[in-house]
């Protein structure tokens, strides 16, 4: 049995929604439900995929699993640690164990810094300051990343470089510090698909090289299924169904995985045309439906135990978990 | 005849370091009921094209050279008054990419659709222009009552719709729809794209689908024209190019493609990325990045050849071999 890196569980996340001053008076304060008690592990060098639409919460449980927002509810174990509620303090050495890549290479790059500084400046916020040391692990990441000769990217700016660039650089920052674990929160759906599957590729090798484990945040299962081991699949901040990347996409259980897929188009004219199965829109995360969660656009809907009574996630076969009331 | 015919259209930007030379020699035709779809990567001139056609490139931008013929109307020749009558929503419309940005949000939906229909159709009353509207909501599946409703009341995948309703207000004999499937979620973008198929159908349209998702161009379009660095390098039948392609770009483009169905294989990535248009490379754009160049790829533009019926390539390599034929 393979180590766990990351145990989460019960996790929660409310934002609390701001109103008027006379509706927060008369009413009860409302919540956006971002994440609503979810269950997971992820194993050492694994790549562990969350996929659903917008609004499911995937990057709120991302941030959440490294303590970038606040926990409203549940717990997370790093390593057998549980570091829900670690003081500052105690926390900021593991911080380097635990790092992000966000989506847009556009926005989470520092335009008035080079990339030599963005690159470096874990490194020095980490207390790290032995320019030798700095170098040295510097020529390394950008070996490991392939921005190479470093010498032509080191003192350039975000802006002199192509966006499949910029995402190594965002990479190198990440892995400078040697992470045990990284959330990679949609980390090419801004880039062009020639240069995708580089930046994809890199993530691949960065897995066998140093044994990183992944969470890999996505709303394309065409590529989660590329380079995932497991998924899970979220819809309004609840996990519908988990299990082996095959297992989920080839012998899916839950109506929402179903449709999902169903929805994805082929890159190839003569198979299968793309389906809509379900009806309308993800509804708001403030005012979820009752029950199943889904029951509002199910295509199976089998009654009032839809709407009446949440679905539990359960191991139907084994290792692959579903929440609904079908089986 | 074609319904809209492309010749050697060219449009440059003028900007302070010279001219960005977006869209360079591109040449094809659109038949009518026809759905052709317009790939490629960002920046390759898509877009252009699309404002090219209705000529509301911004100041900047300026045709350069060749013909935009639809229903005999060379488009490239009008004045901006009779464009405006005869051309753009009548005979060619065009829905916006990012339709979360693209109406006015404080006005309501079904004012900005009535307005769009007198500006274009000036004899039209105002009351027969809103029931005109009501019409065109159901047509797309949205509530008429929703007209009074502001953008920011609606989905994305309502916005969407309401995008597509506007564009067909006024009946256009094609429809270019700007990356509609991009920033909507996978369910709402089939829906979407299931709705502009269906109104293809209902209405009698061609359609012209600028997209960077190939699997979009698969599920809808008959035609495919793949684009590189504001050229066409290759263009025909959607199943020939998809399954019989021969440009290198192409061939990279479809292998950079993860799919849900079939084998799970490793992605292969085409090197480099793309040019800079205000230097392009000379000869074939795509010669810095393919693994078959040769001399001549740098010296000299490749000619659009027929290869297969319906079927043409821009590519040095494909020439001379169909020249030993």
């Amino acid at each position: 049995m393979r180590e766990k890196i990351v145990e989460a569980t019960n996790l929660v996340k409310w934002f609390p929604l701001r109103t008027g001053l006379l509706s927060s008076l008369i009413k009860k304060e409302l919540f956006v439900k971002a994440v609503d008690d979810i269950n997971f592990d992820i194993y050492t060098g694994e790549i562990f995929g969350l996929a659903g639409e917008s609004g499911s919460g995937k990057t709120t449980t991302g941030k959440l699993l490294i303590r970038l927002i606040e926990i409203t509810g549940g717990k997370i174990v790093f390593k057998g640690d549980d570091i829900t509620s670690l003081p500052e303090a105690k926390f900021k050495p593991l911080r380097r164990k635990l790092q992000i890549i966000f989506q847009d290479p556009y926005e989470s790059l520092n335009p008035r810094m080079t990339i030599n500084d963005i690159i470096s400046e874990p490194l020095r916020v980490h207390g790290i300051s032995d320019e030798r040391e700095i170098t040295k692990r510097m020529n390394r990441v950008l070996e490991d990343v392939k921005l190479t000769p470093p010498d032509e990217f080191l003192f350039r700016y975000p802006h002199e470089l192509s966006g499949g660039q910029r995402q190594r650089v965002a990479v190198a920052r990440a892995i400078i510090l040697s992470p045990e674990f990284i959330v990679a929160d949609e980390p090419v759906s801004m880039l062009d698909v020639s240069i995708r599957a580089e930046v994809l590729n890199l993530i691949l090798e960065l897995r066998e090289k140093y044994n990183v484990s992944f969470l890999f945040i996505t709303h394309d299962l065409a590529l989660a299924r590329h380079i995932c081991d497991r998924i899970a699949i979220m819809y309004l901040g609840k996990i519908v169904e988990m299990g082996s990347t095959e297992d989920v996409i080839k012998d899916s259980l839950h109506p929402y995985t179903k449709a999902l897929i169903k929805a994805v188009p082929v890159p190839d004219p003569t198979a299968r045309r793309a389906e809509v199965v379900i009806k309308g829109e993800i509804p708001s995360p403030v005012n979820p439906p009752l029950g199943c969660h889904f029951h509002t656009r199910c295509p199976s809907y089998i009654g009032d135990i839809c709407r009446t009574k949440e679905p539990p996630l359960k191991e139907l076969k084994k290792k692959h978990y579903v929440a609904c009331h079908l089986y | 005849m074609a319904l809209l015919e492309v010749k050697n259209l060219t449009t440059y930007y003028e900007i302070l370091r010279g001219y960005v030379r977006a869209v360079e020699g591109v040449t094809f035709s659109v038949e009518k009921k026809e759905a052709l779809g317009l790939a490629g990567e960002s920046g390759c001139g898509k877009t252009t094209i699309a404002l090219s056609l209705l000529r509301i490139l911004p100041s900047s931008g300026r045709i350069m050279d060749g013909e935009i013929i639809i229903d005999n109307v060379n488009v490239v020749k009008l004045n901006e008054d009779k464009m405006r009558k005869d051309i753009r929503w009548k005979k060619i419309s065009l829905v916006f990419q990012g339709a979360m940005n693209a109406m006015n949000p404080v006005y309501q939906v079904g004012e900005q659709i009535v307005e769009a229909i007198k500006i274009h159709e000036s004899h039209v009353s105002k009351k027969e222009a809103h029931e005109r509207a009501e019409k065109l909501f159901e047509l797309v599946g949205l509530e008429p009552s929703r007209l009074s409703n502001y953008p920011f009341e609606f989905s994305g995948g309502m916005r969407q719709r309401a995008m597509i309703a506007m564009a067909i207000a006024c009946n256009p004999a094609l429809l270019i729809a700007d990356e509609p499937g991009t920033a909507l979620d996978v369910i709402v973008q089939t829906q979407v794209m299931k709705l502009l198929s269906e109104l293809k159908e209902k209405l009698n349209m061609s359609m012209i689908m600028i997209t960077h998702d190939l699997s979009l161009i698969a599920d809808t379009c008959e035609k495919t024209a793949i684009m590189y660095a504001g050229h066409i390098v290759e263009f025909g039948d959607t199943i020939s190019v998809f399954k019989k392609n021969l440009h290198p770009y192409t061939q990279g483009l479809v292998s950079s493609f993860p799919s849900i169905e079939g084998e799970r294989s490793r992605i292969i990535a085409i090197p480099g990325s793309p040019p800079d248009l205000l230097d392009p490379p000379s000869g074939c754009r795509f010669h810095p990045r393919c693994p078959y160049a040769m001399t001549i790829c740098r010296k000299e533009r490749p000619p659009l050849i027929d290869v297969f019926k319906d079927h043409f390539v821009a590519c040095h390599l494909i020439k001379m071999q169909e020249e030993k034929k």
